[in-house]
């Protein structure tokens, strides 16, 4: 059974505009995957469709059997409990400590009064730490997040996905503010979350030679629709051509 | 070709000069207003201030009434600014695109924020002294009501700037909307608002002068009182503690400032 079933997804925004068109994919647990297009093609839109920050237009989100679309406040928010995500601004509080920001991951489990308390047990701190220290950050915990740098900013953004202790994680965009060190480093400790804790990660990525280095698999988008969905090693020049148009190809190379 | 356009445009200039002055030139005319005249009586105008607005040894003798008025005037407006401060948060929460609950408590708090904010602080003490009478709730009341408007409108700026992706952030965790507003909504925008209180606190204590003077509370009625018995010794004294209590609370708020941002 996929852990994640999309199923003729369609999104419209403001009733006419066609973001996604026919999207149908089945995502397995443990499963690296990246989706990759131009700029305007959706892969935004798409991941969050998943955990329902955008309302759905047509067809269907099936994860762990249950239909997203359907779902009412309560079990939406437990499934979002259940799914991580980080963005490629980060979007943690600038002005809070990192430890603090970590621990923003464990609202989906608490009631409104423990939250606003902060009443976090001794285990989730102490995991918090032991992410931050797996992330390679652990020294940082108490700075405010905006003396940081994008990289250890996002490495952050991680620890606070991780400790939600999601089945899936969506990315959207992780590294497209990063230089190409901090890229590899979150690039690297992306695949090792998927590989070491099983955790099943979908990142939207506009770097194709990235896509092709990490990602088990690659869905390419193009304007809304799915052009391409195989194995990293199945895309090939042309599949990419199609994807980016001719245009950009030729940017690229000069 | 481009040269053209450059004549044009100083030609634009001259003329658009040419009818500020017509206008200027018109408008005194019609109003009876001789600049040269007006100008003319800064002389002996200044002469008469220095006469006239003199702080005495007498004058001198009133000082514990005005300080003890200058206190009431200005706990007055912190009182007024802090209260209507709590409210605006609120109703800046329900009015900002990033917190709102829905669309009609977010139009209805944007309604209540220009309303209050759209008629001055003066026309509020007139309008409210018919209705309230002549008495430091009058006073009071004004200032909360302009400073409602004005501080509503600056949360939910605040609001905006600082906040949607990380309340993106957390709405995606699965956390409440009062996990939100408490840990990332209002850590994130807290400086700036008090900034903006303290903002607020300066310009009441200015504008609780003239109020005072409209609805006979505070500074502004002893001012008036003394004015109007043309004892311009202790008016002078009574303009000066303004001056200095009003530069005294900015150099303090720029303090604080300083701190929390």
């Amino acid at each position: 059974m996929p852990l994640l079933k999309v199923e003729g997804l369609g999104k419209l925004y403001d009733g006419e505009t066609k973001v996604l068109r026919d999207v149908n994919f089945e995502v397995e647990a443990g499963e690296f995957l990246s989706i990759i297009g131009p700029s305007g093609a959706g892969k935004s839109t798409l991941l969050r469709c998943i955990n329902r920050m955008v309302e759905i237009s047509e067809g269907k989100v099936i994860f762990d059997d249950l239909d997203v679309g359907e779902m009412r406040k309560k079990e939406l928010r437990k499934l979002r409990t259940n799914i991580g995500m980080i963005f490629q601004h980060y979007n943690l509080v600038p002005r809070l400590t990192v430890i603090e920001n970590v621990l923003h991951g464990r609202f989906g489990y608490k009631s409104t009064l423990q939250g606003v308390f902060a009443r976090f047990t001794e285990e989730e701190k102490e995991r918090a730490f032991f992410l931050l220290d797996k992330l390679g950050i652990a020294e940082h915990a108490y700075k405010r997040c905006d003396q940081l740098s994008g990289g250890q900013q996002q490495r952050v953004g991680i620890c606070r996905a991780l400790i939600q202790e999601p089945k899936l994680i969506l990315c959207d965009e992780p590294i497209a503010s990063l230089d190409p060190n901090s890229s590899k480093v979150i690039m690297d400790y992306l695949k090792q979350i998927s590989t070491e804790m099983g955790i099943t990660c979908l990142v939207n990525l506009h770097q194709v030679d990235v896509a092709k280095e990490y990602a088990d698999r690659i869905i390419g988008l193009k304007k809304g629709e799915i052009v391409f969905d195989g194995p990293s090693k199945l895309l090939y020049e042309d599949q990419i051509e199609n994807i980016y148009g001719i245009e950009t190809r030729e940017l690229i190379t000069v | 070709m481009n040269e053209k356009k450059i004549h044009k445009n100083k030609w634009q200039t001259t003329i658009f000069l040419l009818i500020i002055i017509f206008i200027t030139y018109l408008s005194t005319a019609i109003t009876d207003f001789n600049f040269i005249d007006s100008i003319a009586t800064i002389p002996a105008a200044i002469g008469w201030m220095f006469t006239n607005l003199m702080v005495t040894q007498e004058s001198m003798a009133k000082m514990p009434a005005i300080m003890e008025k200058l206190g009431e005037t200005i706990f007055m407006s912190i009182a007024a600014t802090t209260l209507a401060a709590v409210v605006s948060l609120f109703l800046a929460l329900l009015g900002s695109k990033t917190t709102k609950v829905n669309n009609i408590f977010s139009m209805l708090a944007r309604f209540i924020a220009s309303f209050s904010r759209n008629i001055p602080v003066v026309a509020w003490s007139l309008i409210l002294l018919i209705s309230f009478g002549q008495n430091s709730v009058t006073g009071f009341l004004a200032l909360f009501v302009a400073t409602l408007g004005f501080l509503t409108r600056a949360f939910i700026e605040s609001i905006d700037e600082a906040n949607q992706s990380s309340v993106e952030a957390l709405t995606a965790t699965g956390a409440t909307y009062f996990h939100i507003v408490s840990k990332a909504v209002i850590p994130q925008s807290l400086p700036q608002m008090l900034s903006w209180i303290l903002f607020m606190i300066e310009t009441n204590i200015r504008s609780a002068t003239l109020v005072g003077i409209l609805t006979g509370t505070g500074i502004g009625y002893m001012f008036d009182l003394y004015y109007k018995s043309m004892n311009y010794n202790v008016v002078a004294l009574i303009t000066f503690t303004i001056v200095i209590a009003v530069i005294v609370i900015e150099l303090i708020s720029n303090k604080i400032r300083k701190v929390i941002l």
